[in-house]
């Protein structure tokens, strides 16, 4: 197993990061508003294939195994790494220290069912029924505000704290008296009232800013990346808006052809990377103070399946990225391909909740007592370090 | 009989009330409802394409178009490409149309919304060019047929339909030490086996392993869609067919049990005892309960179900009965959040809206958030308050009940509207809210918003 080592500059920026989000029990993010940490998690639905977007190119079996699915292009990112050659945008934070790269991680589900694996992926845990941003945000000091982008909050979001959901529409909205008086009619179901608040609440910061090009047309997954991507840029960027958005982008379930350097997965992943342009570009001014998490529930299959494609598997990767971060790097334990999980699967070496929950601590500045008792409990105190700073 | 319960079978469980409808049915909603039980309403399937129409259409109108765009022989990219778009709307738009207007004018809705139950319990979605043709036929060609029947006799049509087939990509596993697997080294595809086990009949927790998922996918291999390249025959191009050449030679054990019939019976063979297994009972009596009653339903309306499942061998017309006669069935306060769908059927309904241009239908339902034969995963759509109540979701119905109140204009009469469409379930607190409203536009949007109309 490979340690892939911080060098001493970054351990010494780690340590320090850390060290001042404790002192005196304030931290960097505390000292300004609650919104102007920005945290968006992406989460790819349908299991991304890991390999293919971080290929393992150095290792000895890596061709025998993935056959027509090897990659023969992409981006050097050094231990024997590339990443796929349609993440050119991926490379560009690559080189501006902006990217660092989970290989071989899991979270602690090991089935192979969607459902199951994105429940596990958003409330932290098997047993836990709602999510860990939600969990993370009833114990943040400053609350931060957060929206899901679609007509529902996703389980991630969901919990005890306020949160709501975003997406834009095409009919002429109801007159105010009209929303008042609804207000009322609900007076006496609590869960209808508050759904409406938030809504409102919402769609007046939509209002306030520039709308421009966001239909609600078709156009394939790239247009529909793009268009989710670009909602939540022009949220997050909006003068009172979110700290927290989470974005889901899916189809990533690749049973059949799904390519190599081009084909179906090539450009689903070339979607993403435009997706992900998108949120630097719309964000701007804050994309310094900004991370994005993205995050899938499993990997799939080392082997191809029978038609070209990969069935369900275990380990994939995982990517964080964004102004920031203190990038430019791979993180983590690296299993190699030699033995393979239940003889079909990357070894899970790592923990995606270890990722999720260090960006906690360092970009929140939340209490890693907080995180480990209430967000990620049962985790262990295993995790990672200056990733953000 | 009382009021309450008539309105309550015609909103819970049926499709919403036209104006009318409870009147003339008046005391007897229990009555109604059973009455259904095995009666299906007849689709007008003019201009519809059945599946195997829909894949040979896709392979002479899509495909030669497809490839005349990609080598550059197309006299017009920009026209060849929106043609390629027309063609796949069209398959599409027509059955979307088709099943919706039915939904406005039937006098069955317990039935329709028994028979799409089973379809989002089988659901094949939209998710490549062929799907866009291919996955309509579905419900129209598989569920519809035995929404009433045996369910091993459902599973096995809808398991078996070349929508499925295709969808869950069983057409291409190829049996590993079959010929073609093991000399052009093609093989195994666990998709369909997996979500077989998982979605259509035991449920993740049914006490499935890795290794039967494997045996079912090879139990399932040979069941294909018939095509010129395997050299299959006119007649069965289009067509489900099993080809025994890409079939798994040999026995497999699924559960437990030896599958060892001919290898054409042995996918059937296999979903019969799927059907029977206890787990498949719980897991069906619990998506029932959490349909049609509660999303989280009372243990005893499961049991119920449950029992009926197992005492009648999965016969759906006693289960169906079941449903209505649960414990739980006919408690008064709406426990179930409408899925998009289902709120913009009730609301044309409500209007006696029975013909629609296809175009506004479909913008409606984009902008509500549910298009049909669209379901984001093969698990369906989803079914409970949290994944449909949220607060965009809840804007955009509003936005929806402003524009049909704003259509509707000297129409909208939502005084007389209320009690027609609600009965008694109609609150104190929504009839004033409708009599102080600032016009009758007002009232019937907050008639439409209303809790007890958002709810069933």
């Amino acid at each position: 197993m490979t340690r892939f080592q911080p060098d001493r500059r970054e351990l010494l920026a780690g340590a320090f990061a850390t060290g001042a989000l404790t002192l005196g029990g304030t931290s960097l993010a505390h000292a300004r508003t609650a919104n102007d940490r920005k945290l968006v998690v992406v989460i790819l639905r349908g299991a991304m294939d890991g390999l293919a977007a971080l290929i393992p190119a150095a290792e000895p079996r890596y061709r025998d195994l993935r056959q027509d699915l090897a990659i023969s292009g992409g981006f050097d990112v050094g231990e024997g790494f590339r990443l796929h050659p349609r993440l050119t945008n991926l490379h560009r934070f690559w080189n501006d220290r902006e990217l660092v790269l989970l290989p071989a991680t899991a979270t602690g589900y090991r089935e192979r069912s969607h459902f199951d694996g994105q429940d596990y992926l958003e409330a932290g845990s098997q047993v836990i029924r709602d999510g860990w941003l939600n969990r993370a945000l009833q114990v943040s000091a400053n609350r931060p505000t957060s929206v899901g982008i679609g007509q529902t909050v996703p389980l991630i979001l969901r919990g005890d704290a306020a949160t709501t959901s975003w997406s834009p529409g095409i009919l002429p909205d109801p007159s105010d008296g009209t929303i008042e008086r609804l207000m009322d009619l609900y007076a006496g179901d609590s869960r209808l009232a508050e759904t409406l608040a938030m809504a409102v609440e919402t769609d007046a910061i939509a209002d306030g800013m520039l709308m421009n090009d966001m239909g609600t047309g078709g156009g394939g997954p790239g247009q529909a990346y793009l268009q989710t991507a670009r909602a939540a840029a022009n949220l997050l960027a909006a003068p009172d808006g979110p700290g927290l958005a989470v974005i889901s982008l899916d189809g990533w379930d690749t049973h059949v052809r799904q390519g190599s350097d081009d084909g179906q997965l090539a450009n689903r992943l070339g979607a993403l990377d435009a997706a992900l342009a998108i949120l630097r570009d719309g964000l701007q001014a804050q994309w310094s103070d900004t991370a994005v998490l993205v995050l899938t529930e499993f990997g799939r299959t080392v082997r191809a399946n029978g038609s070209g494609g990969t069935d369900h598997g275990t380990a994939g990767t995982a990517f964080l990225l964004g102004g920031a971060v203190r990038g430019g790097r791979l993180i983590g334990d690296w299993p190699g391909l030699d033995t393979l999980h239940e003889d079909r699967d990357l070894v899970p070496a790592n923990r995606t909740e270890n990722l999720c929950r260090t960006v906690l601590a360092e970009h929140w500045g939340l209490d890693r007592r907080a995180l480990d008792q209430r967000v990620f409990p049962g985790l262990g105190s295993s995790g990672f370090r200056g990733l953000i700073g | 009989m009382s009021r309450i319960e008539t309105a309550i079978a015609v909103t819970r469980f049926g499709i919403g009330a036209q104006p009318g409808e409870l009147a003339a049915i008046d005391g007897h909603g229990r009555d109604w409802l059973v009455d259904q039980i095995g009666r299906i309403d007849a689709i007008d399937r003019t201009g519809l394409r059945d599946a195997r129409e829909s894949i040979v259409y896709f392979r002479q109108e899509y495909q030669p178009r497809l490839a005349a765009i990609q080598n550059g022989t197309a006299e017009n990219p920009g026209t060849a490409r929106d043609e390629l778009g027309r063609i796949l709307r069209s398959g599409s738009a027509a059955h979307i149309a088709a099943r919706t207007e039915l939904a406005l004018r039937t006098g069955t809705g317990f039935s329709e919304r028994w028979i799409r139950f089973w379809s989002n319990h089988f659901s094949v979605a939209i998710t490549s060019p062929p799907m866009a043709l291919l996955a309509p036929t579905h419900e129209l060609e598989a569920i519809r047929p035995n929404a009433f029947g045996r369910f091993e006799d459902l599973l096995i049509a809808a398991e078996l339909h070349p929508a499925m087939l295709f969808y869950l990509d069983n057409a291409q596993s190829v049996g590993p030490n079959s010929r073609p697997g093991r000399r052009r080294g093609r093989g195994l595809n666990e998709n369909l086996a997996r979500e077989i086990l998982e979605l259509h009949t035991l449920g993740v927790d049914g006490g499935y392993s890795q290794d039967d998922i494997v045996s079912l996918a090879k139990l399932l291999t040979g069941w294909t869609i018939g095509n010129e390249q395997m050299r299959h025959s006119d007649d069965q191009i289009g067509r489900t067919v099993f080809d025994g050449r890409i079939h798994e030679p040999g026995a497999q054990t699924l559960l437990g049990q030896r599958f060892g019939g001919t290898a054409r019976d042995q996918a059937p063979d296999a979903l019969r005892m799927l059907a029977r297994r206890p787990q498949t009972a719980t897991f069906i009596a619990t998506k029932l309960a959490r349909h049609f009653i509660a999303d989280t339903p009372d243990a005893v309306d499961i049991a119920h179900i449950r029992a009926r499942f197992i005492a009648t061998d999965g016969d759906l017309a006693a289960l169906a009965q079941a449903v209505i006669a649960a414990p739980g069935a006919f408690t008064p306060e709406p426990r179930k959040f409408k899925t998009p769908e289902e709120y913009l059927v009730s609301a044309f309904r409500a209007l006696n809206i029975t013909q629609l241009r296809p175009r506004a239908l479909g913008g409606s339902l984009r902008a509500l958030g549910q298009i049909p034969f669209r379901a984001p995963s093969p698990a369906g759509w989803p079914d409970t308050e949290s994944e449909w109540g949220g607060p965009d979701a809840l804007m955009k119905r509003l936005d929806f009940a402003n524009e049909l109140a704003r259509r509707a204009g000297a129409n909208a009469r939502p005084r007389e509207r209320g009690p027609q469409i609600l009965g008694s379930r109609l609150q104190g607190g929504t009839a004033l809210a409708i009599a102080a409203a600032e016009s009758a536009e007002q009232g019937l949007t907050l008639l439409l918003m209303s809790p007890e109309f958002l709810r069933r």
